[in-house]
């Protein structure tokens, strides 16, 4: 606090303030300090705020709802207007100077608009990519539109992308394919050939023919296979007709492109060019189009119907074809530029075949391979021979011999290496073999063998070997010298290549590489001559079709922005980028090998053309698309941007960077749970039934995978013996040695919840070294647990080991030393916490120190500051801690911020405008105007809203009705204001959802039309019935209309109810000046609010002056006298010693403390708005052990001020025995006083650096050294003190004998009584609260049993009292260490100042009112009210005071004479809905 | 959840079912409902600290009056839910219809004529 209490003097200070990590800490803070008057911009990694409480099922120890007590909180912080969210937001970076910073924030894209979306779910609907749900630990599935949980703040959906597929990222036309293998998996196939064709016109085409180079990227083969990606796309293309699928239009463009040759490059070209708008020209060489498409592959591979079915639809959009004309025979390239062609494509491929260089080649019956399947696929005349020679291993050559086999040849193939090095597809070559044809590898023609005619006879062959490997990778074939054979054949076919014909290059200005192809751009596709561009073979020599397909699709956009003047290289880059971030492939996922596609038999094959593989079934092919892995997460399927009626998908959305200034930042980055596969024992990864608590928080939780069905994850059995394993991950020097604080809670309450959820007699066991049951009431849970049965076996754990039945053996040994084992139907690994990786990036960056366990390093006297000035932290990232102690720190966090920036409070903060209200007097006839809601189609597609509409128009008193799509979105609260004026409407109704997340919303709209906000009334017709009742959608809309005539009939009896404004005295007074109450009263001054310290003893300090050290070794006194100065010499301090509380009255914001003040008792008023108690405790007299009647039986602090006044005395002891738990955990004081481990380890290590050599024995019960403490206790068994536990009842027993002392204890190893003769007894006695009946019952405040006072919600206002304006701190709370009253203090200052900064609050109007003419005073009230708020007056009359009411109305239906009424739920009015409902 | 359950409630909001009034439960009868429903918080986690055991109380004697003047206590019952617990709350809906059903209309409605 020093350092930061500087920097606040510092002009330009900015009042705002960035809490990063938006769990329960983060959260809390971020209430307090808006409330307070800071503008907070709360960051979140995650899509929503919640954190991992969000997770959880219910709280410690009262069992509390997690999500129930943590929703309204979500919902007020997505509310406030002075919080702005960020989700899905990183701090990049850090500058400036403590009250002025400068911070960088990244905002990944939701690809959702959060101001558009409704959270209707639609895109989770129709979204077909299913993926592990992450909130429920992978219990369940979510989509890739997902929401993080149903009560999600913001409510909005996300769309969870990681980096394109590499299927997509490897085909050469970046065609979508996770996302239309994804519709096909949901029988969407026009959609999925609709996406196809946004980069590819040929889908049936290329379902057959293509390579596939995707597949061979594909990562399912890590499982099993590939995903058969070609096969797919043939499905789909073969379900759906072309025609049917008619792009957006577009503007027309004018300019006339040519486009040379109908290959699949100048088909993709063109077809592109037409979805722009432009109407371009092919000219075709041959008589039909296609290229080699048409005339290279045989129809058994690619039937010409489905070619000419593509082509056509090409055609069909626009695209002009001219058939034999080819360039450099019919016209030149010229030519075409001065008829007025703008830009010219070349895509005329490879037709000419490469000749064999061997003599005789020119002899009559040498064919090339090309040149025979041209002639064949064009139907001109060919004839083959009777034995055929094919030369080469390629696609070509197998193409001809299996064609020429068709026609009736003998086929003999000649290769000159061997089958493992041929090129051509592998299953083709077994095609081949199957239908007949020889193969001869290692053999290359030497000579074509002619006769008398010149008409081949044969064919001399040399064979070869392999020799070195060349530089394509694959072995060189060399002659074998003398090797020669010859084969008769009347027929040579050389298929040995292809290159393009480009004699019309000449002159053109156009530039060909020396391989004959022509030159071009990578990126752009453009030649050397300005608007000329060329792609497919003719630029990569003979390639596979859709390198030419992406070739022509790039070039059509090259052409677009030539033709549009605009730059043709900007945002377009060579190579794809990749990060490889992709969607994780499970671990337990099973291999599913793919879908085989069935063929013609093969009997048949060889004689008849027909198409030889013959398409999946529809069952095949939505299986085999089931198999994908989704590695981009979206798959770009766009059908939510189809399915989104609001408009809010936006898949082009950019991660986003911005400056934020702040003037402090306060960490909450919260912990992660431990990740128990490092261990190899537990077998976590290997077994389903072994897991998290987090993932049994899942299992227990009603919203969890199971609906809260306690069922184990393998088989969804009812498990009838779980067992917990405590320190998972925690007190284990080999990953955490702290201790996680929470675990031995969190396991108790999974055994005592599972207990109940189970109908049956469920055996629950934990299995633990120490007990750590430290908090406030924890203690009693855990007596209650073993009430209730909850096995608690202390024991260490060798292994789980699997059993029969999905079943698992522990074995552990037992504090004996016993080895044993047991079976159980499922093994929960209590995990502990630990610092992401991402938070401990965060602190490097913000350049703040960690402690050795990566927690941010924070000191005594300022638990939430850390090393750099302006940063604070909070919640888990300081350490392990509970939900109360995160929420408290947040508090203190909020606080120690507000101090610095007290001087610019309310400066950055907005405040609504709110319009004069319009007047509604009692007599006015109501006039209600009626909204109903489609809720997109969440309401419309099941109830008739057009007739819902129409009822309410005839019920009384409606004079306007309407409905809306979305009656929430922004444009219809405009429009209501609008109508709420024009119409003079003073009742509205709108009939929708749910008023809990929208009525305020209305509400607002309602003050901005100047209506009273309670002249509202909403009917919930869709989570309470389109919702439930989706499949009677009659009854749906009859319930409807019950709802809204419901509504009606309760909104004409409304009535404005006056929201009167509290007054607030902007003083504190702080009830107790020790360490708590002070670091309060310093806290609430530095904020700039003027307190008043009560202090009943002379000296300010309390019970901290009684110790010396804490046990990091800091000087408490030394500190005690600095926070002393500090507070006196503080000008907004007035402290009052020997003073004491004699009266309190008044209210939250006004009350009134009398207090006797000094020697002389005069007495005094103090007025105040707020109240903090911190009325601190003391250490427990014991009464056993010989206390008091033995000189060396001493306690903790008197050890303390003995090991401080005279230490030759404590050094000059030999053996010295503590014995634990003294006056605490017993009968009389069942709770644990969580302080007394670490001061015994405390006193032990100080009495260990008096005398090394000194035996120092610590009996205890459990050790309790919580979080960090676990460090000493480590420490103390290192340098030789011994532990040694006790059971209650065998307890230690302590003697005198002769001047000295003796203790007799059971060894719990040996199982034996010990006696040692001792020089000192160190009991650790309780710590107690102070004697506080009086002020407890002058506050109204309650206390518990032992004395501690008790706060208004164990888990999330820890120090707040339930009556408003009344705070609480420090040990009078409950027992605790000194750092954390030091924090509580600052947050009870934090919670007081954020009231008394609050000057605009107001009085709900929804409260009790007295008919003081009608009551009998008969105390019915009094006595019912929950919070004892009704008086009797002097006039003998019920009073309810409006400040303090909290409107629950239980006074009012108590009331016999019903003169009681609650505003806004009048008798009358809830009369009114009962009566209209029949 | 959208879990589906019978469309035979219409629900009535209240601040607490410690607003819950006899008078109230009794004119739902009176009016011709064949069954109430009171569902408030958990027992130990009603919002408002108490209300819940006050509108038991008073659920019970609710019960006995109805049982009195023939309408049947059975018709009206309550029950204790977290906001967690849609699941368990479309049972009961399901559970109460089912036993409505069993019950028949309300002798009331039926001396009202009200009875399809």
């Amino acid at each position: 606090m020093a350092k930061q209490k500087k920097q606040a003097a510092k002009s330009g200070n900015v009042g705002a303030v960035m809490v990063v990590g938006g769990g329960v800490a983060g959260i809390q803070a971020s209430l307090d300090l808006a409330n307070s008057g800071f503008l907070v911009h709360l960051v979140e990694a995650k899509p929503a705020i919640g954190g991992v409480m969000a997770q959880l099922d219910k709280t410690f120890p009262t069992n509390d709802c997690s999500m129930c007590i943590i929703s309204p909180k979500l919902v007020e912080c997505g509310r406030h207007l002075n919080i702005h969210i960020h989700t899905l937001a990183e701090v990049k970076d850090v500058q400036g100077e403590p009250g002025n910073l400068k911070v960088t924030l990244e905002e990944a894209p939701r690809f959702v608009d959060l101001d558009k979306c409704t959270g209707c779910g639609e895109c989770a609907n129709v979204c077909p990519v299913v993926m592990p749900d992450e909130f429920n630990t992978g219990l369940a599935d979510w989509k890739a539109a997902y929401r993080l949980y149903p009560q999600a703040i913001p409510s909005a959906f996300g769309i969870k992308k990681l980096d394109r597929a590499p299927c997509t990222l490897t085909c050469p036309a970046e065609i979508n394919v996770q996302g239309y293998v994804q519709l096909i998996k949901m029988g969407k196939y026009q959609e999925a050939v609709k996406l196809i064709m946004e980069r590819l016109p040929l889908p049936g085409v290329l379902g057959r023919v293509c390579p596939h180079p995707c597949e061979d990227k594909c990562r399912r083969k890590e499982m099993d296979e590939p995903i058969a990606i070609c096969n797919l796309k043939r499905f789909a293309a073969d379900q759906v007709d072309l025609g049917s699928i008619n792009p957006q239009p577009v503007e027309l463009r004018p300019e006339q492109v040519a486009i040379i040759g109908s290959g699949p490059a100048g088909l993709a070209c063109a077809y592109h060019l037409a979805l722009k708008g432009y109407r371009p020209t092919i000219f075709e060489a041959l008589e039909k189009p296609g290229g080699m498409l048409r005339v290279g592959i045989p129809d058994y591979r690619l039937p010409k119907d489905v070619l000419n079915k593509e082509i056509d639809n090409i055609l069909r959009l626009g695209v002009e074809l001219r058939t034999n004309t080819a360039l450099g025979r019919d016209f030149s390239m010229d030519d075409l530029f001065s008829q007025g062609y703008k830009a010219v494509f070349l895509g005329l491929g490879c037709h000419v075949g490469k000749p064999l260089g061997v003599p005789g080649e020119d002899a009559a019956g040498v064919v090339q391979g090309v040149d025979l399947l041209r002639r064949h696929n064009l139907g001109q005349p060919q004839e083959v021979g009777q034995r055929l020679a094919v030369i080469g291993g390629g696609n070509v050559a197998i193409d001809v011999a299996c064609t020429a086999r068709r026609l009736g040849s003998q086929v003999t193939i000649v290769y000159r290496r061997s089958r493992e090095e041929m090129p051509a597809f592998h299953h083709e070559i077994e095609q081949a073999l199957c239908e007949g044809v020889e193969i001869v590898y290692l053999a290359a023609p030497l000579k074509v063998l002619t006769d008398q005619a010149g008409k081949v006879m044969g064919m001399l062959c040399q064979k070869m070997e392999l020799g070195e490997p060349d530089a394509s990778g694959r072995r060189k074939p060399v002659p074998i010298p003398g090797a020669e054979f010859e084969l008769p054949v009347d027929m040579v076919v050389p298929a040995i290549g292809q290159e393009a014909a480009l004699p019309f290059l000449a002159d053109s200005g156009i530039n060909a590489t020396k391989w004959n192809t022509i030159q071009v751009d990578e990126v752009t596709y453009e030649t050397s001559r300005p608007g000329v561009f060329a792609a497919g073979d003719v630029h990569t020599g003979p390639w596979i079709a859709i390198e030419a397909v992406g070739g022509g699709l790039e070039a059509a956009e090259s052409i677009h922005r030539y033709l549009r003047g605009l730059d043709l290289k900007e945002g377009r880059t060579l190579g794809k980028e990749a990060h490889q971030r992709w969607a994780e492939i499970s671990q337990d996922a099973e291999g599913r090998p793919r879908e085989e596609m069935a063929t013609l038999p093969p009997e048949h094959t060889c004689k008849v053309f027909d198409e030889i593989a013959l398409g999946y079934s529809e069952a095949q092919a939505q299986s085999e698309a089931s198999r994908c892995l989704n590695c981009g997460v979206c798959s770009e399927c766009m059908q939510c941007v189809a399915a989104c009626q609001a408009g809010a998908i936006d898949h082009s959305q950019q991660p986003k960077t911005q400056e934020v200034q702040v003037g402090a930042i306060l960490l909450s980055t919260g912990f992660q749970p431990f990740d128990p596969t490092r261990y190899d024992s537990y077998h976590y990864a290997q077994f389903t039934n072994v897991v998290t608590s987090l993932e049994f928080e899942r299992i227990l939780s009603a919203s969890g995978p199971y609906a809260g069905h306690l069922v184990r994850p393998s088989d969804h059995k009812e498990p009838q013996k779980i067992a917990w394993l405590q320190c998972v991950g925690s007190r284990d020097v080999k990953y955490h040695s702290y201790c996680s604080a929470v675990c031995c809670m969190y396991a108790i309450k999974e055994a005592v919840i599972a207990k109940e959820h189970a109908h049956y007699d469920l055996d629950t066991a934990i299995f633990f070294m120490d007990m750590r049951t430290y908090g406030k009431d924890f203690e009693q849970y855990y007596n209650r647990a073993q009430q209730e049965g909850v096995r608690f076996i202390r024991s260490r754990i060798h292994t789980v080991d699997p059993a029969p039945e999905g079943n698992l053996r522990i074995t552990y040994s037992d504090e004996s030393g016993q080895r044993k084992s047991e079976e159980f139907d499922l093994v929960v690994l209590s995990v502990g916490m630990e610092v992401s990786p991402q938070a401990l990036k965060l602190a490097q960056q913000l350049g703040i120190e960690v402690n050795k366990h990566s927690y941010a390093q924070t000191d005594l006297e300022s638990p939430v500051a850390t090393s750099r000035p302006g940063v604070f932290v909070c919640g888990a990232m300081q350490g392990p801690k509970d939900i109360p102690e995160s929420v408290m720190q947040a508090s203190a966090g909020a606080g120690a911020a507000g101090a610095l920036l007290g001087d610019v409070r309310w400066t950055q903060t907005q405040t609504r405008e709110i319009p004069p209200p319009k007047l509604i007097r009692p007599e006015d006839q109501p006039r209600i105007g009626v909204f109903v809601c489609n809720c997109g189609i969440n309401i419309g597609g099941i109830i008739d809203v057009p007739a819902l509409r129409d009822y309410a128009a005839s019920l009384p008193n409606v004079v306007y009705v309407t409905d809306n799509l979305f009656t929430c979105s922004q444009d219809t609260q405009v429009t209501m204001t609008k109508v709420i004026e024009e119409q003079n409407l003073n009742r509205v109704v709108v009939a929708a959802c749910t008023p809990i997340t929208h009525e305020p919303l209305f509400r607002e709209t309602l003050i901005d039309a100047g209506l009273n906000k309670y002249l509202f009334e909403m009917a919930n017709i869709r989570n309470q019935d389109s919702w439930v009742h989706m499949k009677e959608p009659g009854k749906a809309t009859e319930k409807a209309k019950d709802l809204l005539r419901m509504a009606v009939a309760r909104a004409s009896l409304l009535k404005p109810l006056l929201e009167k404004p509290l007054t607030i005295d902007p003083r504190a007074l702080v009830v107790g000046g020790g360490v708590a109450g002070l670091n309060a009263a310093l806290n609430l001054a530095d904020q700039g609010y003027e307190t008043f310290v009560i202090e009943k003893e002379k000296d300010l300090g309390g019970v901290a002056w009684r110790i010396h050290q804490t046990i990091e070794g800091h000087n408490v006194h030394a500190y005690l006298d600095r926070l002393i100065k500090k507070v006196k010499a503080h000008d907004k301090i007035q402290v009052l010693t020997e003073a004491l509380v004699v009266g309190f009255s008044g209210y939250k914001g006004n009350f009134t403390t009398e207090v006797l003040v000094g020697p002389g008792m005069y007495e005094r008023k103090i007025n105040h708005g707020v109240t903090v108690v911190a009325t601190g405790g003391q250490e427990y007299r014991p009464t056993e052990y010989m206390y008091g009647e033995h000189p060396r039986v001493l306690t903790q602090l008197d050890l303390g001020r003995l090991i401080h006044n005279r230490p030759d005395t404590a050094a000059g002891w030999n053996r010295v025995i503590m014995i634990q738990c003294v006056g605490s955990r017993n009968e009389q004081n069942p709770n644990c006083s969580r302080i007394c481990c670490q001061g015994a380890v405390k006193y032990a290590l100080q009495l260990k650096d008096l005398n090394p050599d000194m035996d120092v024995i610590i009996l205890y019960r459990d050790m309790r050294t919580y979080g960090m403490l676990e460090d000493y206790y480590l420490e103390a068994r290192e340098r030789g003190v011994m532990f040694s536990r006790f059971d209650p009842d065998v307890a230690p027993q302590v003697a005198a004998e002769g001047d000295g002392l003796a203790v007799t204890f059971r060894d719990h190893v040996l199982e034996m009584p010990v006696k040692m003769p001792v020089d000192a007894v160190i009991l650790s006695a309780a710590a107690l609260p102070n004697d506080t009946e009086e002020l407890a019952t002058l506050l109204k405040i309650p206390r518990n049993a032992a004395g501690f006072f008790v706060e208004a919600h164990a888990k999330l206002r820890p120090v707040d009292f339930a009556s408003e304006g009344i705070f609480l701190a420090g040990l009078a709370h409950g027992p605790k260490l000194m750092n954390e009253s030091i924090a509580q203090g600052m947050a009870a200052a934090a919670r007081a100042g954020a009231f008394l900064a609050d000057v605009n609050q107001t009085i709900s109007g929804v409260v009790a009112h007295v008919d003081p003419d009608r009551c009998a005073a008969c105390l019915v009230c009094v006595r019912s009210c929950p919070y004892g708020i009704p008086q009797i007056t002097k006039d003998n009359v019920s009073e309810i005071n409006e400040a303090l009411c909290q409107g629950c109305g239980t006074c009012a239906a108590e009331c016999p004479a019903a003169v009681i009424q609650v505003s806004h739920f009048e008798d009358d009015q809830l009369s009114a809905k009962i009566k209209s409902l029949w | 959840m959208r879990l589906q359950y019978p469309p035979t409630v219409r629900i009535i909001e209240v601040p607490c079912t410690g607003k819950v009034d006899i008078n109230h439960l009794l004119l739902a009868f009176e009016q011709g409902a064949d069954g109430v429903m009171v569902v408030g918080c958990l027992e130990g986690d009603c919002h408002y600290r108490v209300g819940n055991l006050h509108a038991k109380k008073r659920v019970k004697r609710t019960k006995e009056i109805l049982d009195k003047v023939g309408v049947g206590g059975e018709r009206l019952a309550m029950f204790n839910l977290s906001s967690a617990m849609g699941g368990r709350f479309a049972e009961i809906v399901q559970e109460m219809t089912q036993k409505i059903l069993e019950l028949g209309p309300s002798p009331v409605r039926m001396a009202m004529g009200k009875a399809a």
